[in-house]
């Protein structure tokens, strides 16, 4: 206080012309910048809703309930989805059975059980790639594993279990991420009472991660729907005029696993087969198809934000 | 002076505490535990208060890397609570803990105070209910939730939920409670609840309190301890530290001329 001495009005006033051409200067640059990445955004967005509206105005002749009842066939107009679409479901819930409880629990145990050292960091960083592997080599390992190794053939098991391993990363790292998501302080205070590690882990850290970990498998899931070159590799069907067999019978036990040994097509299959066909009339086909992936993706996406926020929405941290 | 009448509850015994990193945070720390009484640990920021706390409850097992010397015995049974092969969930079971932060679950009211019950295996719904009641009772929480205990804990204030947090803590019947600092969180209203009910709690339990206040420590314990640098520079009745301590730096700390 005895050193510094009294600001003059003069000062003050031309301080403050300085700071306020300064602001003016910097809230510019926030102009730019917000312009630019608007710019980026929409280039992007209209790029996929371009397509999306090409698609829709192609397939629109073929926008019916029978386009979904219907077999493949030879004359395009008659042409359906209905053994690419089933046979989607078919290997998606395969998919869905392997990829969500061997990808939870080998995140869980990483997270929780695994001692961190060399090895677990090595682990750590091959699945993290794993996830950027192109699916091709997927398809690769499946046709040596499955189809030929295990002898599975070329079914709806082997596609389900290609699109399992396929998604398996993105559950891994999700699970992960969710658990690491939990804060410390809440672990602490459920160990404090007594709990022992499986209590924490099934009490709280499955509970409260289930959020990031649905929408880890439905994005992981929503990929592997629209995967093709996996699928051609092990060798599915292009052309399928016949369901499964059913999983579920009328007499007893009720559920069968024939449908497994099965062979499929799928819907990203059916359009490319549709569009490698020299007859222009099997575009429209193809293009209805690629709507309907892409609307199928959408929804799954959206219910993946729906459940996450939903889940997150008691939880605040 | 001590009063020769008080029965101990716990005390460490040359207790010295490294973490993984190899810095040494407590240096031979010896002290008792008074049954039914409050003890008060003071000390400026980085002495070592938590970490002399955690110590009690096995907290540093969470950690790998951790390590202790020395002992922390408990009575009557005479446990050395820090031996290999004590396992800190029992330690755990007898050693309760109040955080800084309120840090209830994401449950309901109920299920955070019954999570310890469930933790034992307790299933007999009224058994649940009655042990809740009884715990939100202690806590001085049950006229304000007994119609909502259907309802997230995190719908609560912040001292509600530090108070819920002392019945998670009270509703497995500890031998002894430890608290870190759990009103620095909380305004003045709900800070004098909390000092309150701990006064209340000492009757059925021994109390070691962490806190920065030096009114808080003055008002409600019984004994005081001011650590410095990992080691324990003094302990004695709080009155004594307080009105004539026998060491110049505990004073000054205390009057705030350091710290
Ligand atoms: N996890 C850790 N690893 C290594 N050193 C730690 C760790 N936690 C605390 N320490 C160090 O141990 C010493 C004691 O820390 P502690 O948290 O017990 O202090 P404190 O007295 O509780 O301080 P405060 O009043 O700020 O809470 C400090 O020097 C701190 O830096
Ligand atoms: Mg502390």
């Amino acid at each position: 206080m005895t050193t510094q001495t009294l600001k003059t009005k003069a000062t003050v006033l031309e301080n403050l012309v300085a700071v306020r051409a300064m602001i003016r200067r910097h809230k510019r640059n926030d102009i730019i910048f917000a312009a630019v990445g608007l710019l980026a955004l929409m280039l992007g967005l209209l790029t996929l809703l371009t397509l999306f509206l090409d698609l829709v105005m192609d397939g629109y002749p073929r926008f019916n309930l029978t386009f979904f009842s219907e077999f493949p066939s030879r004359r395009a107009a008659n042409a359906g989805l209905l053994s690419a679409w089933v046979g989607s479901v078919l290997v998606m819930i395969v998919t869905f059975l392997t990829a969500v409880p061997m990808g939870v629990a080998a995140g869980l145990y990483l997270e929780e059980y695994a001692p961190k050292n060399w090895f677990s960091d090595l682990i750590e960083i091959n699945v993290s790639n794993l996830a950027g592997v192109p699916s091709i080599i997927y398809g690769l390992l499946a046709l040596g594993l499955f189809v030929y190794g295990l002898g599975l053939g070329e079914s709806i098991l082997t596609a389900g279990l290609t699109l399992g391993l396929l998604t398996l990363p993105v559950v891994i790292v999700s699970t992960r991420e969710a658990i690491r998501g939990i804060p410390v302080a809440i672990r602490e205070a459920a160990y404090a009472v007594g709990a022992t590690k499986w209590q924490v882990v099934k009490d709280h850290v499955v509970k409260y991660s289930q959020g990031g970990i649905l929408t880890g498998v439905i994005i992981g899931m929503s990929r592997a729907i629209g995967e093709t070159a996996p699928i051609i590799t092990i060798g599915a069907l292009t052309f399928i005029a016949f369901l499964p067999p059913s999983p579920i019978s009328d007499v007893a036990p009720f559920i069968n696993f024939e449908w497994l040994g099965s062979g499929f097509t799928v819907l990203p299959i059916q359009m490319f087969n549709w569009l490698s066909r020299p007859d222009h009339a099997f575009a429209t086909n193809a293009a209805a198809t690629g709507a309907i992936i892409i609307v199928v993706t959408l929804m799954m996406n959206g219910t993946a934000i729906y459940l996450r926020y939903k889940i997150r929405k008691n939880i605040k941290w | 002076m001590i009063n020769a009448t008080t029965a101990l509850k716990a005390e460490s015994r040359e207790l010295n505490f490294f973490y993984s990193n190899g810095n040494q945070a407590l240096k031979s720390v010896s002290m008792p535990l008074y049954e039914n009484k409050i003890t008060a640990l003071i000390g400026p920021s980085g002495c070592g208060k938590s970490t002399f706390l955690r110590c009690f409850n096995r907290m540093h097992d969470l950690y790998p890397g951790n390590k202790y010397e020395g002992q922390i015995v408990m009575h009557p049974d005479n446990t050395n609570i820090l031996e290999a092969g004590v396992d800190p969930i029992e330690v755990r079971m007898r050693i309760s803990m109040v955080f800084q932060k309120p840090n209830p679950f994401p449950k309901s009211i109920f299920e955070n105070v019954a999570y310890g019950l469930r933790v034992r295996g307790e299933k007999n719904q009224r058994t649940l209910a009655d042990k809740v009641e009884e715990a939100l009772k202690g806590a001085a929480l049950w006229n304000e939730v007994k119609d909502r205990q259907q309802d997230l804990a995190f719908n609560l204030s912040g001292g509600q939920q530090q108070r819920l947090c002392i019945a998670r803590a009270l509703a497995t019947d500890p031998e002894i409670m430890l608290f870190d600092e759990p009103t620095s969180a909380l305004d003045p209203i709900a800070t004098a609840n909390i000092e309150e009910l701990m006064s209340e709690l000492k009757n059925k339990l021994t109390i070691l309190v962490v806190t920065h206040n030096m009114q808080q420590a003055a008002r409600v314990s019984d004994y005081t301890a001011y650590m410095y640098l990992g080691e324990l520079m003094e302990y004695g009745d709080t009155d004594t530290i307080f009105t004539r301590p026998t060491r110049k730096e505990t004073e000054d700390y205390i009057t705030g001329k350091f710290g």
